[in-house]
């Protein structure tokens, strides 16, 4: 895990309003190495899926990038055109969304897709690439792929469709998958089938995975560092364990606070008192002060940077030297 | 699906019978044509003489039934005006209207579509917004005044095209048609914009619709991040999408261009069988009017069964699952 994929710096993504620019990912900044597994967890409305979309040039507009740098393979892609980035979609950086029943085009048989696919990316004949799609069927473990090739969306399971879906996302041999909470829709007995298979099939070739999910579960298995984010910005960020065993921002300590445990005492979860505020109302200094419990003064006037704390980062004052002892108001 | 063809023929058939009942009694309050047949010197010997030899003596019930027997045969009577038999009279007008309505259908049908797509893909640019603001006017200017207009700027002012008629004609036998002359290629032009223009206005602005729904869910969102082409998202993955519902209106126009092609056919006096049916009206000619609504009702029907077998071949969901798992 050493040599970086993906390169993320203050990336600012906005959306212009009758009423001025909305900024609904501020200044997020990560960096994936090959063949690892970044997970990004936070609320809905966090900025997850549209850092996600950001990084694939998929911006639904009005949305758009307004600052910072994107820069995969050591190229800048931030600003390349639709066109220019169209190569690298599914080539390079390919992306998973959340629904597989609606991924998929219900006229097409999935063999149609997957070949289409493969022929956009791989100079294969038609013969070639329908081996290759029967392949790629039978890796992500559909039954039968011979002849299940020739089924259409609709006379697969939900599960078997997110298999689908992998397969296609694996078609043009990506260094990067883009996740976006992939097992969501998925019934829960299914949804670890899924991201095991996932993981394994990335893991065989080297494809790193940035998994954008809620599942704190998911990120748990699967993820080798994880971020949390939170109103659009970049809370804690470090390693999976971690993180999860000694987290340091209050956001994510009242985040690991709120899953049940299995084992130990049966306590009364945590939860956070509040909601995530609304982006045109974004409190001045930290973003999370109203809702935090050790918000003191300088809270209330900037927002902190990101602080190196052992093998995390936080965005919290707490951990600034100049504050050190300081307590809550 | 052989079921499902055979249970819509059989409601086809009913449809049909209903038409034929409610047209057939609507002729009893168009006039008497027997005022029209004979001259102002008849005498009331005549006026029962005409009656008896045209059948309209008998009981209503029985008109319909003798109609309907004849009309499975392909007998529609005789023209009380022109003395020959109905189905001669419009075997002989029908392939006009049928040109006319092809063509006009086509040209619908192309730059419907067409414009659908270029105002759904761009739909913020000036050429999109130019394009729809005209497209108001097509749907909301009536057919006749198109026609007059049309007339006016390329027949009268440029002299460019013929105002009326069909041109000449080759006779194939069984069909006469103006594609193959010059003159008759020249004189459908006009007529065919005239009928064709509200349609394809209507067309486009469901194919834009349709388009803009589709582009924007997820197998869409999907295929873009699989990096296919422009061309291929918006025409292979979008477009076949959104041709459910546009062949639905579409088949229905179709069927609204032969019978609209009343209006266009006075117009211009082309000689189809919307021109035919509008003189019989004028004349009571029972019989032809009767057969011209029986025509229009079973094209309409018809054009409703191919639209819904076209269903199936274009959405997989529809047919039956063979290889469920």
């Amino acid at each position: 895990m050493s040599e970086i994929l993906l390169k993320i710096k203050d990336l600012i993504v906005e959306f212009p309003t009758r009423r001025g620019l909305l900024r609904a990912v501020d200044k997020v900044s990560f960096e994936i190495s090959k063949g690892e597994v970044l997970g990004i967890v936070g609320e809905s409305g966090a900025g997850k899926s549209l850092t996600g979309a950001a990084i694939i040039g998929l911006l639904e507009p009005p949305g758009r990038i307004g600052g910072g740098e994107i820069i995969f393979d050591g190229q800048r892609i931030d600003n390349l055109s639709d066109e220019q980035m169209r190569p690298l979609r599914g080539k390079r950086i390919a992306m998973i969304f959340q629904d597989p029943l609606t991924s998929l085009n219900p006229l097409y048989r999935i063999g149609e897709q997957l070949i289409e696919t493969i022929q956009t990316h791989l100079s294969m004949d038609n013969k070639q690439a329908r081996t290759r799609a029967i392949e790629l069927l039978d890796e992500v473990g559909i039954p039968a792929p011979q002849t299940r090739i020739d089924a259409y969306p609709h006379q697969f399971s939900g599960g078997m469709r997110q298999r689908v879906v992998i397969a296609l996302a694996l078609a043009g041999e990506p260094d990067l998958i883009i996740a976006d909470e992939p097992t969501t829709a998925l019934d829960v007995s299914v949804q670890a089938q899924i991201i095991s298979l996932l993981k394994n099939l990335c893991k065989e070739r080297g494809t790193a995975i940035m998994l954008i999910t809620h599942d704190m579960g998911v990120i748990a298995e699967t993820a080798d560092r994880m971020a949390v984010m939170y109103s659009g910005q970049i809370a804690e960020i470090g390693k999976t364990y971690d993180l999860i065993r000694n987290p340091k921002h209050p956001y994510s300590v009242g985040l690991m606070g709120s899953i049940p445990a299995i084992k130990g005492d049966v306590k009364r979860l945590v939860q956070i008192p509040g909601s995530m505020p609304r982006l045109n109302d974004i409190p001045q200094g930290c973003s999370f002060n109203p809702r935090c419990g050790k918000a003191f003064k300088p809270c209330y006037k900037k927002r902190s940077p990101l602080i190196e704390v052992g093998n995390s980062s936080v965005a919290c004052w707490l951990y600034d030297e100049e504050y050190k002892g300081a307590k809550a108001k | 699906m052989l079921a499902f063809a055979i249970r819509r023929m059989f409601q086809s058939i009913i449809v049909l019978l209903v038409v034929g009942l409610v047209a057939f009694s609507m002729f009893n309050f168009v006039g008497d044509p027997v005022d029209s047949m004979l001259g102002q010197e008849r005498t009331d010997a005549d006026v029962e003489r005409v009656r008896i030899q045209l059948g309209l003596d008998q009981p209503f019930p029985v008109q319909y039934y003798k109609f309907l027997k004849g009309a499975i045969k392909g007998n529609f009577g005789i023209s009380y005006r022109q003395g020959r038999p109905v189905s001669d009279i419009i075997a002989e007008r029908l392939p006009a209207t049928l040109e006319l309505a092809f063509v006009s259908a086509v040209l619908a049908i192309i730059f419907g579509v067409a414009l659908g797509i270029f105002t759904a893909i761009r739909r913020n640019g000036w050429a999109a917004n130019t394009i729809m603001t005209l497209s108001l006017i097509g749907v909301s200017l009536p057919t006749f005044l198109i026609g007059i207009l049309l007339i006016y700027i390329f027949a009268v002012e440029l002299g460019w095209l013929p105002s009326f008629g069909r041109g000449d004609v080759v006779d194939l036998g069984w069909w006469r048609t103006g594609f193959l002359t010059k003159s008759g290629l020249l004189a459908i032009i006009l007529p065919a914009i005239t009928l064709g223009l509200y349609q394809m206005t209507l067309i486009m602005r469901i194919v834009r619709a349709e388009m803009l729904e589709v582009l924007r869910t997820d197998y869409i969102k999907f295929a873009r991040a699989r990096g296919l082409s422009k061309r291929a998202v918006n025409f292979g993955h979008a477009l076949k999408n959104t041709m459910v519902p546009v062949i639905t209106v579409t088949g229905m126009q179709i069927g609204s261009i032969i019978a609209f092609a009343i209006i266009t056919e006075t117009v211009f006096q082309w000689p189809g069988v919307g021109l035919l049916f509008i003189n019989a009206i004028r004349f009571v000619d029972i019989p032809i009017m009767a057969a011209y609504l029986m025509l229009i009702s079973v094209m309409f029907v018809s054009i409703n069964l191919i639209v819904d077998l076209l269903y199936f071949a274009i959405d997989p969901r529809l047919r039956l699952d063979k290889t469920k798992g």
